[in-house]
């Protein structure tokens, strides 16, 4: 009772207690300040993210418990945090310049992202469902706005309704299965229900997980909750989808390990089944639906379904082996999406942008540079070494093989080979095709991104270790 | 061990050649020219250092050498680079044939020159790779990353089809090799590690082998390639330019054979032995079939294509008699096929820059205004028919009498082989180089020029050499071989005891 009572320590919560009280001055900032502040404003979220990925750096290693076991941070969640805290940087400085040529940049832009990074960082740390279920709601009612943002636009007003009524739907399931997860257990905590649930549970509990999986499998874009994603990709502003691709894929995939491994390793038999599925077909559908596309972003959107796929091969092996492959995954996926991003940002000749796969046409002559680095995040996604993306694959594949899982794996290899067709397809439009008129020189927010992703992905075989020790560190401290 | 070696050495340079290259600017004249002669000089000096390695090699010696590790993925996946006998002749060959495919697109490149030849260098970097690599892991990534390049090589300088033919490349043996990542992901838990060495000592249980056996070969028959998986050959063949086509044939066909004599064979000794019938009888069918096919073909470069499918198929089936024979048989058949072949390529290159036509019905009589031509692409010819006295003979005859051994029948079928290919190798030589002269687009046709006779002349020095004086490489090949038997009697052994203990 008392230590209930007591005053919880706030040092684990360090990162995100400085997003809040930052976002809350930016608010105030922005309220008395106007439309003439966006500018400003991103720097200032971007240092406040900048300061958070220090704090999250200085987080203790070991796992601590905080507000009555509700919080917690381990190296996994210090891992998933500063993947999150990048991947919304990388949001916000691919707006900057789109933004401010279309016209749209208002101040609350970085605000509502500083907002949704808060949701994501409290989810990859949640450690009850209740907590989990107020992260993954601060989180969402952000993307719904961030989706809309460009609110005279019939497309931008659209994906976000659309995410907001399927998002709503999922999050009721979410919350549904939770009800019954705690009705059957008796505990919202992770580690209670961990220990409650061994060796044989009933129905009603197996109830409550599909649903809880329902809920997690929407938040990630995965098949058969994946069908929000190819509209909304298409239809937000390209930095907005280039954030959805990136940030809450990450808090996503953290959220479904922190669920999957902390509260159900008891029942491992029963959710691996759920998780193969959807890994099953969310890389067969990733793969084929995107053949038939011609639209980047919409390709954009099948390709990040593919990948949930592959990232949860690893979840679904259930070992830190797995989780490893998942922690690297989602590290280089990151780069890899950031830096296709940045090139469909770079799509652009006066005031129009260009999202079809034809306007790349011989792209290699007349932006080389920018075409290579494409060419490179197009074969670093289809897997081939010695571009990361291999190395990616190459980590969830060799923990499905050591969990057994070896249908599953062949099916993912045989998918991946699908895939590799419609990102050669890119790679033939940009070499092998005639050029078109050129396009304009690139924002220098948005190439710095392109760099500096283009440089993870060609140069990850040479030192790969730092991730990848960092990854397997982060794994074991979930077991 | 902390230190970059020669093999590092190997690889880094033709990547510091292609880096100088991209740090050229404009698309002047000049510039091309500077790009061709950086990347000649790149591949001349990796060729040399090739050969320093080479005179550092120990050849009686069965261990691996010049071995080099650094850490890398894990403690147990390691960069670890290393040759022994079967892959040092391969390296050699590798940086050996790369300054004539840079000079072989002297003047057939003209467009995007800097790219072309940064494209060749990564992929020689890639080539050499996949023969000096000691790791699995490594081995998997340089075997699969040469696709990039060859990809780019084929789809943006190639012939009218090039994008079919470039994609069908590319995914074809991308799926072959998928299913090998797999196996070594298996060999890595049953194993503990990827250390290529470890491995050939550690003993895969038989169920497992059996499956690993078959991804491997998956990945290896595809990249051979045997029939029936061979189609995507001729289509990357007739539409990659010509260097390109020297280099597929050359090298990128012998990383199966490689990979089937470094993995399949040690590692997997109880599997080999028990696919062996099954292998025998795909390289007698791709043997005859090919034959046939390559006998009815009209494109020079398709025809010559179906050849190397059914070189190939004596290299599978010496491989698989698993005899020193046989084996040795195989490996001297990769090499001099390396160099045949790819002189082969080089005889079409040569008219093809001169008529832009590979169509056999074009030429004819062509003796009569290039007469040293003739004499080159006679010697060709006659080294792929296995003419004794030519380096094609001794593999051919070889793997022959190593099949003779293991079964007589197949070493039967394949020999009909060797008249199928004196068929379609002279009928392609009568048709065109002699006859008369009379087709009015040939009247002006020119001989061999310098650079062209430069290109050759060590080519055919090498294929006559090595005809009548085999021993150098065979000597190479002959100390890993003995180890490899050594593997293989114990293997044999089982078979034999279990089939007693059967009956």
């Amino acid at each position: 009772m008392n230590s209930a009572l007591a005053i919880p320590t706030f040092g684990p919560l360090l990162p995100e207690i400085i997003l809040a009280v930052g976002v809350l001055v930016l608010i105030l900032f922005g309220a008395f300040r106007g439309e003439r502040s966006a500018d400003g404003m991103n720097i200032v979220a971007l240092a406040l993210l900048a300061v958070a990925f220090v704090a999250v750096l200085m987080l203790p290693s070991e796992r601590v418990e905080t507000m009555a076991g509700s919080f917690v941070v381990d190296s996994f969640a210090k891992f998933m945090k500063g993947l999150t805290l990048i991947a919304s940087a990388g949001g916000v400085i691919l707006s900057m310049d789109y933004m401010r040529r279309e016209r749209i940049n208002r101040f609350e832009y970085p605000i509502l992202i500083v907002l949704s990074t808060i949701g994501m960082l409290m989810v990859i740390s949640a450690n009850d469902l209740i907590a989990l279920y107020l992260g993954l709601e601060l989180l969402s009612l952000s993307s719904y706005v961030i989706a809309a943002f460009d609110r005279d636009n019939v497309r931008s007003t659209e994906a976000g309704l659309k995410y907001f009524v399927l998002g709503a739907l999922s999050s009721g399931m979410l919350l549904y299965g939770a009800s019954l997860v705690y009705g059957f257990t008796g505990s919202v905590s992770f580690p209670v229900i961990a220990t409650t649930l061994q060796g044989n549970v009933g129905n009603g509990v197996i109830f409550g997980l599909v649903f809880v999986a329902a809920g997690i499998a929407f938040k990630i874009s995965a098949v058969p909750f994946h069908m929000w994603t190819p509209d909304v990709y298409e239809g937000a502003p390209t930095p907005v989808t280039a954030f959805f691709a990136a940030a809450p894929k990450m808090a996503g995939m953290a959220m479904a390990t922190r669920v999957f491994i902390d509260a159900f390793p008891g029942i491992l038999g029963q959710w691996q089944q759920i998780i193969v599925f959807i890994s099953i077909a969310s890389m067969a559908l990733g793969s084929f639906a995107a053949i038939g596309q011609r639209n980047i972003k919409r390709l954009m959107a099948y390709s990040s379904i593919g990948n949930v796929g592959y990232a949860l091969i690893g979840l679904a092996a259930g070992t830190p082996e797995g989780i490893q492959g998942v922690a690297v995954y989602m590290a280089i996926y990151l780069a890899m999406t950031l830096g296709t991003f940045a090139v469909i940002l770079g799509m652009r000749r006066g005031n129009v942008m260009f999202e079809t796969i034809d306007d790349l046409s011989g792209l290699a002559r007349t932006h080389p540079v920018m075409a290579f680095c494409l060419a490179m995040m197009m074969f670093s996604l289809a897997g081939i070494p010695p571009l990361a993306g291999f190395f990616a694959k190459f980590y969830v594949f060799a923990a499905a093989i050591q969990a057994n899982l070896v249908t599953l794996a062949v099916i993912g290899v045989v998918t991946s080979v699908i895939g590799a067709y419609y990102y050669l397809r890119i790679v033939k439009v940009m070499y092998f095709d005639e050029p078109v008129q050129p396009f304009e020189r690139m924002a220098p927010g948005v190439s710095f991104v392109l760099v500096v992703s283009s440089a993870v992905v060609l140069l990850f075989w040479i030192v790969p270790a730092p991730v990848v020790n960092a990854a397997g560190a982060a794994a074991r401290s979930l077991f | 061990m902390l230190g970059f070696g020669i093999l590092s050495g190997l690889l880094i340079l033709p990547l510091v050649g292609a880096a100088f290259i991209l740090t050229l600017r404009g698309d002047s004249e000049a510039a091309r020219s500077n790009a061709r002669w950086a990347a000649l000089a790149t591949t001349i000096v990796t060729f040399l250092l090739s050969l320093v390695a080479w005179g550092r090699f120990d050849a009686g010696n069965s261990a691996f050498q010049l071995v080099e590790s650094h850490a890398w993925l894990a403690e147990t996946i390691r960069f670890k680079l290393g040759v022994d006998g079967f892959s040092m002749p391969f390296i050699v060959l590798t940086t050996f044939l790369m300054p004539f495919c840079i000079l072989a697109s002297w003047d057939s490149i003209q467009n995007r020159v800097k790219e072309y030849f940064v494209a060749f260098l990564i992929l020689e970097t890639t080539m050499i790779g996949v023969f000096a690599a000691l790791d699995l892991v490594l081995f998997y990534l340089f075997f699969e990353a040469g696709l990039i390049p060859m990809f780019l090589i084929i789809g943006i300088w190639g012939g009218k089809r090039r994008i079919y033919a470039s994609f069908k490349f590319f995914l074809y043996t991308l799926l072959g090799s998928v299913l090998m990542l797999l196996a070594i992901m298996a060999m890595y838990w049953a194993a503990g590690t990827t250390d290529i060495p470890t491995l050939l000592t550690f003993k895969f249980a038989e169920n497992l082998q059996t499956w690993l056996w078959l991804a491997f070969f998956a990945s290896f028959a595809v990249k051979m390639p045997m029939w029936p998986v061979h189609t995507w050959l001729p289509d990357a063949h007739v539409e990659a330019p010509t260097a390109g086509s020297v280099i597929l044939a050359g090298i990128l066909l012998k990383m199966g054979g490689y990979g089937f004599i470094r993995i399949s064979l040690p590692m997997f000794p109880d599997a080999s032995v028990y696919f062996a019938p099954f292998v025998f009888s795909l390289s007698v069918i791709a043997i005859i079939y090919t034959s046939l096919v390559a006998m009815m073909q009209e494109d020079m470069k398709k025809l010559i294509a179906y050849s190397s499918v059914a070189h190939m198929g004596f290299v599978t089936m010496g491989l698989f008699s698993m005899n020193p024979q046989g084996i040795q048989g195989a490996m001297f058949q990769m090499v001099s096929h390396g160099l045949v072949s790819g002189a082969l390529f080089l005889c079409v290159g040569v008219v093809y820059d001169r008529m832009h036509t590979r169509e056999i019905r074009a030429y004819g009589g062509l003796v009569n205004r290039m007469p040293l031509y003739a004499v080159v692409f006679l010697i060709f010819t006659m080294a792929n028919v296995g003419l004794p006295g030519t380096s094609g003979f001794v593999g051919e005859f070889l793997s022959l009498m190593g099949a003779f051994r293991a079964n007589t029948w197949v070493s039967f079928f394949a020999t009909t082989g060797v008249i199928l290919s004196a068929a379609y190798a002279l009928w392609l030589y009568r048709r065109v180089v002699y006859g008369v002269l009379d087709k009015p687009s040939l009247q002006g046709i020119a001989d061999l020029n310098r650079r062209e006779i430069i290109t050759f002349a060590p080519l055919v020095l090498l294929v006559i050499y090595y005809g009548v004086h085999p021993g150098p490489i065979l000597d190479a090949f002959a100390a890993p071989t003995d180890a490899l038997m050594k593997g293989y009697e114990a293997a044999l052994q089982t078979v034999k005891t279990a089939a007693v203990a059967a009956h």
